[in-house]
C-alpha cells in the first residue's frame, strides 16, 4: 500500500487559503504531477496576484512572483531561456481573463511551451469578492450587489472555448476537483500539460472550476453544490482541445 | 580594435548587446528603435539567442522579468511612449533585485508625441521608472560607438549591483551612421553560473530559490529597501562618470549630455571664437549623476548653462549638485526639434554680455 503522504513538491509551509478552497487540493495535484515525473529540479513555477499570490512558499521548485496578470509573459522568459525545463503558471480568473487576457491568448497563440493552471472560482477572492470576467450572470458579488446584470456588465468569459480556437494550443481541459473522480481526471489533465511541455509540443491550459465559500457567503458543502448546479451548466467540463501542434 | 564599420547607433547598440552575452531580447516595434529588434531578430539566431516579438510592451518587460530572473542576460528596448507601458514591469524587476538592460531612445511627448529626437524622459527615466523606492542605472551615450560601448558597461553594473540599466540614447543617436569599431571578442551567450539566486531549477541541489517583490511585513520591506539604497550608495560613490572639457579657464561652463552634448560642444567651440571663455560638462551616467565631477569641473566658472531637448528636467539635477553655489540658466527646444549650435551660442553669448 502506497503511504498517503505530503508531495515532495510541496513545502511544509501551512498553507494560508480558507476553509473548504479548492487551491489546496489543486495545488497538491501540481505537485503530485511533479513529483511522479521527476521533474522538481528542473521546474520553475510561477505565481499570479490574487489568493495564490504566495504559492511561492508552497512548491519546493524554484518559483518567481509575477505582477498581475503577466504570468504567461513571465513563464516566456524563463522558457526561451531555459527550453528544457519545464515552466507552470498558477493563476486566478481576474488575473488570467481580465488584466492579463492579451498575455494569456499570445502565450497560446504562440504556442508557448508551457502549462497554464487556471482557478476559476467566478469572483476576486484576495480583495474581498469583487465580479471577476467569469462572475456568472445574475452572480451577487462586491461590485454587483444587485447581481450581474448582462446588459451592464456583459457576459462571463469563457476562457477553454475560447482559446481552442487557437492553432498554439495543445490542450485546453476544464476540470473541476468537487469530488475524487473529478480530482483523478484534473491530476491527469495537468499531468497531459506537463507532457505536452516535456515533448515541445504547445501550450496546455487546465482551467479548475473551484470553490471561495468565504466569498460566496457559503459554507464549503453549499458552495460546492453552487459549482455543480451552476457552474458546471454555464462552464461545461472536458477537453476542448487536446493535440501537438508541433 | 578591429576594423571600423558604418553603422547606425540602434544597430550598433544592437551588436554590442550580443556581444555582452545578451541571449534574450524581448520587444514590440515602436519609432525610432526599430532597427534594434530587426537587427537582432537577424543575428539572434545565428549566435545561438532568442528574438521574440512581444505582443506590447508590457508582455516584453514581463519576460525580461522571468529571463532575468533566470539568471540569463537580457535586454528590451523601445522608445517613449513604450517605456511608459513598461514601468510596471521595471519596478517589478527592481523590487526583485534582478538586473537586465533596457534600451530608450527617446522621442518627442507626452502622448504618442513626436517621432523626432528628444530628451524630455529625463525626470522618468532618472526619477520615476516605476512605483516604489528604487532607481535603475541610467547611461547616456552620445556617439554611435558609445552606444555600442556603453552596452557591456550596462550589463556588467546591473549584474553587479543586481538592478535594471537603462541607456537613454535619443532618435538622433539611434538613427544617425557613424563609424564603429567592436573588440574581437568571441560571442558567447551568457548562462547563470554566476548567480546562484536565479530561479532556473534547482536541480535537487539547492533550495528552491523565490524571485519576488512581495514583502507584506512593513519592516521586512523596509529593510529590504534599505539593503537596497546601501547597493545605490556605493554605485553612487564609484559608478560615475561624465567627459568635462575645456572647463579649467572657463568662465561658463555648458553642461548637456547625449546628443545635445555634441551640439554644445561646437557652440561652446564657436563662443570661444567670440572670445567668451566656454566649457563643456557631459554626464555619462545619469544616475548617478557625477556631482562631484561637476563642482570640479565648475570650480572656476561663474555661470552655467544646462541645454536639453526638453523644456528642463536634467537642469533641475545641475542646479541640485551646485547647491545654489552658481546661477544655471537653461536652454532648450522640444517636441523633436533639435537645437543648433548657433542658437546654443547665442545663448552664451547673451549669459557673457555679448549681443
Amino acid at each position: 500500500m502506497p503511504e498517503f503522504k505530503r508531495p515532495h513538491a510541496l513545502t511544509d509551509a501551512y498553507l494560508h487559503y480558507c476553509p473548504g478552497c479548492t487551491h489546496g487540493i489543486v495545488h497538491r495535484l501540481v505537485a503530485e504531477v511533479i513529483d511522479e515525473m521527476g521533474i522538481e529540479g528542473d521546474t520553475i513555477g510561477v505565481c499570479p496576484v490574487g489568493c495564490s499570490v504566495m504559492a511561492y512558499d508552497y512548491f519546493r521548485c524554484d518559483m518567481m512572483e509575477a505582477s498581475h496578470g503577466r504570468s504567461p509573459a513571465v513563464a516566456t522568459g524563463i522558457k526561451r531561456a531555459n527550453p528544457d525545463k519545464f515552466v507552470f503558471t498558477y493563476q486566478g480568473d481576474g488575473d488570467l481573463a481580465a488584466i492579463g487576457t492579451a498575455e494569456t491568448v499570445h502565450a497560446a497563440t504562440r504556442g508557448e511551451n508551457i502549462t497554464v493552471i487556471f482557478i476559476n472560482n467566478t469572483t476576486y477572492g484576495m480583495t474581498g469578492g469583487q465580479m471577476a470576467p467569469t462572475t456568472l450572470p445574475g452572480q451577487v458579488t462586491q461590485t454587483t450587489p444587485y447581481g450581474r446584470d448582462t446588459s451592464v456588465e456583459g457576459f462571463p468569459v469563457k476562457i477553454c472555448e475560447m482559446l481552442s480556437q487557437l492553432d498554439g494550443v495543445a490542450l485546453a481541459q476544464r476540470v473541476t476537483v468537487i469530488d475524487p473522480k473529478n480530482i483523478r481526471i484534473a491530476k491527469e489533465a495537468i499531468r497531459k500539460g506537463f507532457e505536452f511541455q516535456k515533448n515541445k509540443q504547445g501550450f496546455s491550459i487546465i482551467e479548475v472550476l473551484s470553490t471561495c465559500p468565504t466569498n460566496w457567503g457559503m459554507t464549503p458543502v453549499q458552495a460546492l453544490d453552487r459549482l455543480r448546479s451552476e457552474m458546471i451548466p454555464y462552464y461545461p467540463l472536458g477537453v476542448f482541445k487536446e493535440g501537438a501542434v508541433r | 580594435m578591429a576594423e571600423k564599420s558604418l553603422m547606425k547607433g540602434n544597430e550598433a547598440l544592437a551588436e554590442a548587446a550580443l556581444r555582452a552575452g545578451c541571449k534574450c531580447f524581448f520587444g514590440y516595434p515602436i519609432t525610432p528603435q526599430t532597427e534594434i529588434a530587426a537587427y537582432l531578430s537577424k543575428r539572434m539566431p545565428k549566435v545561438g539567442g532568442t528574438f521574440l516579438q512581444a505582443e506590447s510592451e508590457v508582455a516584453a518587460i514581463n519576460m525580461i522579468y522571468g529571463c532575468a530572473g533566470s539568471g540569463i542576460r537580457c535586454m528590451t528596448s523601445s522608445s517613449s511612449p513604450g517605456i511608459s507601458l513598461k514601468t510596471e514591469g521595471i519596478s517589478y524587476i527592481a523590487g526583485a533585485d534582478l538586473p537586465c538592460v533596457i534600451i530608450n531612445v527617446q522621442r518627442g511627448g507626452p502622448g504618442l508625441g513626436g517621432i523626432q529626437p528628444s530628451q524630455a524622459d529625463y525626470w522618468q527615466v532618472t526619477h520615476a521608472l516605476g512605483h516604489g523606492d528604487f532607481h535603475a542605472l541610467v547611461f547616456a551615450p552620445s556617439t554611435v560607438q558609445e552606444m555600442a560601448d556603453t552596452v557591456t558597461k550596462a550589463f556588467d553594473l546591473a549584474d553587479k549591483y543586481r538592478m535594471p540599466a537603462v541607456i537613454l540614447a535619443d532618435g538622433l543617436l539611434g538613427q544617425m551612421m557613424e563609424p564603429v569599431a567592436f573588440e574581437d571578442v568571441e560571442i558567447k551567450m551568457s548562462d547563470a553560473s554566476n548567480k546562484p539566486w536565479a530561479a532556473n531549477g534547482h536541480g535537487n541541489k539547492r533550495e528552491h530559490n523565490i524571485i519576488n517583490s512581495l514583502f507584506l511585513q512593513p519592516t521586512e520591506l523596509e529593510d529590504k529597501i534599505k539593503e537596497r539604497f546601501k547597493r545605490y550608495e556605493t554605485a553612487k560613490a564609484t559608478e560615475t562618470l561624465a567627459v568635462a572639457e575645456n572647463c579649467e579657464d572657463a568662465d561658463i561652463v555648458v553642461v548637456a549630455y547625449g546628443s545635445t552634448a555634441r551640439l554644445a560642444k561646437s557652440a561652446a567651440e564657436m563662443a570661444r571664437k567670440s572670445g567668451l571663455k566656454v566649457g563643456t560638462f557631459r554626464p555619462v551616467t545619469l544616475w548617478p549623476f557625477p556631482e562631484k565631477e561637476l563642482n570640479e569641473a565648475c570650480k572656476n566658472a561663474k555661470k552655467v548653462l544646462t541645454v536639453e531637448m526638453s523644456m528642463g528636467q536634467m537642469v533641475d539635477d545641475v542646479k541640485l549638485a551646485l547647491n545654489c553655489r552658481l546661477p544655471v540658466e537653461f536652454y532648450g527646444r522640444t517636441g523633436g526639434v533639435v537645437p543648433s549650435p548657433a542658437e546654443i551660442c547665442n545663448k552664451l553669448k547673451e549669459m557673457g554680455g555679448i549681443n
